[in-house]
């Protein structure tokens, strides 16, 4: 009897079989691949010598031209088809679609790492490996993770109202995306440096809440109704305290333009989230609601309504939705970095280094605080987050910015160095908010030496009667 | 109502109740265990609590087979805590023939009994922690001492889960010379790391706020729904049968019976925590005092205990685990029936999580802590 070829038992198992191989053919030419990775690399780096020398020996036509002025780059590319005459259309939308792309490639690339980073600190944050099959330290995971969304089945209720069902992992990602508009990389480098910025980004922030309830409504499913019901009221409350502490940033620096904001803060050297600790950490906490991250992720919760909006989707859809997730949180550390960490500057550091390497540096920061959360607290209950968003958040909010406001008058007004009333806001703002947090909390019921009364030993052992004589006794 | 409408508003806007289904595949129902909800918006009216998905058939399968063959049942029903349900049938057994059991013997299974009862509160409270929405963290970090725990079992009697170790008369093996290092490591290791558990989830807001006042059952509920175990103590009232009718050896030690106050998620949560500290003072207290001697008696092989019946009861992790056997003389018992703790103390799950919200209902639920290898038998 000649040789069979061992044949796997259905298609299924075929494609397996198939997809098996193609990834031992990927691994078998690792060297090659090494060695292309290499020389990637090593040209990087030599064009960037050689932009460097360039620098250095300021050529050019004598104009000092700075590689980390990539904003100046694409002006000068549109000044250029200004002058070649081109209509007037193309060069702003050759320069928008190079913005788009930028802004496309940084976000994926930071998806990639993202997801990695998530789980392999989370994993050990909770004692265990985490990735580490594909790749050294498993960073090919996300990759393989890609892949083998994609190369899934997507099952479709039969229930589900189709063309909605189609729609929520694509309009979800548009205001993922849209959002690092006005964000400043580095100066005179952002994408849309708009003079409303703050206004367009609480603006686009609520636009993901349009992909999550057509999610959950067109799956027709209970859990993603819940979720999307729990996720909707969930972002809606939390829009106001974002918004409030987000004016006590514009009280304060007198602008809604992102740079501004940021080149304030550079120029008193003092980061807003010394000078507004309580605006910063509405910021972080709503923002976590927002993008329903741990402990408020109760959009999904995972232990009551097992993936909550997103339940029924399956394949790369739901890769999208996980993905949404973690450009979001990116997003929102992007933010957080811009309107308190001071953005892409650091105390003068920034005429060393490229700011945009500064910002995703606190990007990371952040994103390693939210990775941190989810491998810590639990989950607040949805009456309980929306009562803190509502009595807790919002009045403390308001005072702080009632409290602000006197201070950017007394700032503008006070003709002293910045460094003395910039001290003495820090200092009051911070004791203030840790005198009203106390008490409001006080005043709200908050009673942490009753909650935490914990069992006593039994002094007898019996039934009722026993246990009424401890009760009584 | 009638009145408001007249007016031309629209007060009345309750919405129309659903049904939900949880289980038999939902991450929080701990096995196969499925709940067919009404639901009211978040909130539930009313719930329908179905089991059966893992009906095996024990009780009457044992009927068929000697008195030994059905120690192996025990490690089945209750799968957290084999320990304790092999216990109970020994006991039970052994009561029912008349067999002596040898002094070393009876401190092995209070060891044993105890090393599961740390595993088991592990189990539970760390899915418990899990269902309140920490992902997965305290589950992991509890699954490290169950670990170690499971080691143990496996060096002695080469099972981790199902270990069929007990027998009547006796343990089936002594455990090997390198247990005992193993053990005390453990055991020593053990209060820093309950400890540890404290400092992070005793104190915590968001855990306190989702578990306090939650499903709070009072002692005179509890007594009437014949709870048994943590979910019994955590409401107020202090049994426990290794106090309150000691077996094996278990009046030789001092240890306490932590009690709620309040009879909530959070009490019950806390009973289990106490109750691992009292565990570790158990099993000091054992293995300094484990006296030489032999593990088992011997017995024949296939036991006929006289005619009679008796109900043998250990204190389980999840309360009492209760063993009814009737024999008729021969080497299978006429009558197996197991009482197991999570069936009856799932049956006050409807009351409680009637008119609370969904997330409530999940937290009760864990807080309850079935096994539902032990419900459905």
């Amino acid at each position: 009897m000649s040789e069979q070829p061992m044949r796997p038992a259905t298609p299924m198992l075929q494609q397996i079989a198939e997809h098996h191989s193609l990834l031992q053919r990927f691994m078998g030419v690792s060297k090659e691949w090494k060695g292309f990775v290499f020389l990637l690399l090593a040209g990087f780096g030599l064009a960037n010598l050689a932009i460097a020398y360039v620098v250095v020996d300021g050529r050019l036509d004598g104009h000092w031209y700075d590689i980390r002025d990539l904003g100046n780059a694409v002006a000068g590319l549109r000044g250029w088809m200004q002058d070649e005459g081109f209509h007037p259309a193309v060069p702003y939308v050759t320069t928008a679609l190079l913005g788009a792309l930028g802004i496309l490639s940084v976000v994926g690339g930071w998806l990639l790492i993202g997801s990695w980073v998530e789980r392999r600190v989370l994993a050990k944050f909770q004692i265990r490996q985490g990735p580490n099959r594909t790749g050294p330290f498993g960073l090919l995971q996300p990759i393989a993770d890609a892949v083998k969304l994609m190369q899934k089945e997507v099952v479709i209720p039969r229930a589900a109202d189709h063309f909605l069902y189609y729609a929520p992992p694509v309009i979800i990602f548009i205001p993922a995306l849209l959002g690092w508009g006005p964000v400043p990389w580095a100066e005179r480098m952002s994408f849309l440096d708009l003079n409303v910025g703050v206004l367009y980004t609480i603006a686009i922030s609520s636009l993901g809440v349009l992909g999550v309830f057509l999610a959950g409504w067109s799956s027709n499913n209970h859990y993603s109704l819940l979720g999307a019901m729990r996720t909707v009221a969930m972002m809606v409350s939390y829009e106001i305290p974002i918004s409030i502490a987000l004016l006590a940033v514009v009280l304060l620096t007198g602008s809604m333009q992102l740079s501004t904001i940021v080149a304030w803060q550079a120029n008193y050297n003092a980061w807003l989230i010394l000078l507004l600790p309580f605006a910063a950490f509405t910021f972080l906490f709503a923002s976590t609601a927002e993008i329903n991250r741990t402990p408020n992720d109760i959009g999904e919760a995972e232990s009551e309504i097992v993936a909550g909006f997103y339940t029924e989707y399956s394949g790369m859809k739901a890769g999208l939705f996980m993905g949404v997730e973690l450009g979001n949180a990116i997003l929102v550390g992007a933010m957080m970095s811009t309107f308190f960490l001071g953005g892409y500057t650091l105390f003068g550091l920034e005429t060393w280094i490229p700011g945009y390497l500064i910002l995703t540096t606190k990007i990371g920061l952040v994103y390693f605080l939210f990775v941190w959360l989810r491998g810590t607290l639990p989950r607040f209950r949805l009456d309980q987050l929306m009562g803190y968003a509502w009595k807790f958040l919002i009045p403390l909010s308001i005072a702080q910015v009632m409290l602000v406001a006197i201070e950017a008058s007394i700032f503008a007004r006070w003709d002293v160095p910045a460094i003395f009333p910039l001290v003495a806001f820090a200092l009051v703002n911070l004791g203030l908010t840790v005198e009203m947090v106390r008490r409001w909390a006080r005043a709200l019921g908050y009673a942490p030496e009753i909650m935490a009364q914990q069992p006593v030993m039994a002094t007898t052992i019996g039934g009722l009667k026993a246990a009424q004589k401890m009760r009584g006794g | 109502m009638p009145a408001r409408r007249r007016q031309g508003t629209n007060v009345n806007s309750t919405v129309e109740p659903y049904v939900l289904n949880i289980g038999p595949q939902h991450p929080s129902t701990h096995g196969v265990f499925r709940v067919r909800v009404v639901m009211d918006g978040e909130v539930i009216r009313d719930l329908d609590m179905i089991v059966g998905y893992l009906h095996r058939s024990m009780e009457k399968l044992a009927e068929e087979r000697t008195y030994t063959q059905n120690i192996p049942f025990t490690d089945r029903a209750d799968y957290l805590a084999a320990m304790s349900g092999n216990l109970g049938l020994a006991l039970g057994i052994e009561r029912l023939a008349g067999v002596e059991v040898p002094e070393r013997a009876s401190y092995l299974r209070v060891i044993f009994a105890e090393l599961q009862r740390i595993a088991s509160h592990a189990m539970a409270n760390g899915t418990l922690v899990s269902d309140a929405g920490a992902w997965q963290t305290p589950l992991l970090y509890m699954f490290r001492e169950r670990e170690k725990i499971l080691d143990l079992f496996e060096m002695t009697c080469g099972a981790r889960l199902t270990t069929n170790y007990m027998r009547a008369g006796g343990v089936s093996f002594e455990p090997p010379p390198e247990f005992w290092p193993a053990l005390k490591e453990l055991v020593a290791e053990l209060p820093g790391r309950i400890d540890e558990y404290m400092e992070l989830l005793a104190d915590n807001e968001i855990f306190l706020g989702r578990t306090r006042g939650i499903g709070v059952i009072t002692p005179e509920d509890a007594i009437n729904g014949s709870l048994v175990g943590p979910a019994l103590r955590g409401s107020g009232v202090p049994w426990d049968l290794r106090k309150a009718e000691p077996y094996c050896v278990y009046d030789r030690f001092d240890f306490d019976v932590p009690v709620g106050i309040r009879g909530d998620v959070y009490d019950r949560f806390m009973c289990r925590m106490m109750e691992t500290r009292e565990s570790v003072r158990i099993l000091q207290q054992a293995i300094a005092q484990i006296p030489a001697g032999p593990h088992k008696n011997d017995i024949p092989l296939a036991l006929r205990p006289p005619v009679g019946e008796v109900y043998s009861r250990v204190e389980g992790p999840r309360g009492e685990v209760g063993f009814y056997l009737v024999s008729d003389g021969g080497p299978a018992p006429y009558r197996f029936h197991l009482r197991a703790p999570s069936l009856i103390n799932l049956s006050l799950l409807r009351e409680l999580a009637r008119g609370a919200s969904l997330p409530d209902a999940v937290v009760t639920l864990g807080s309850i802590d079935i096994v539902v290898g032990e419900i459905d038998r």
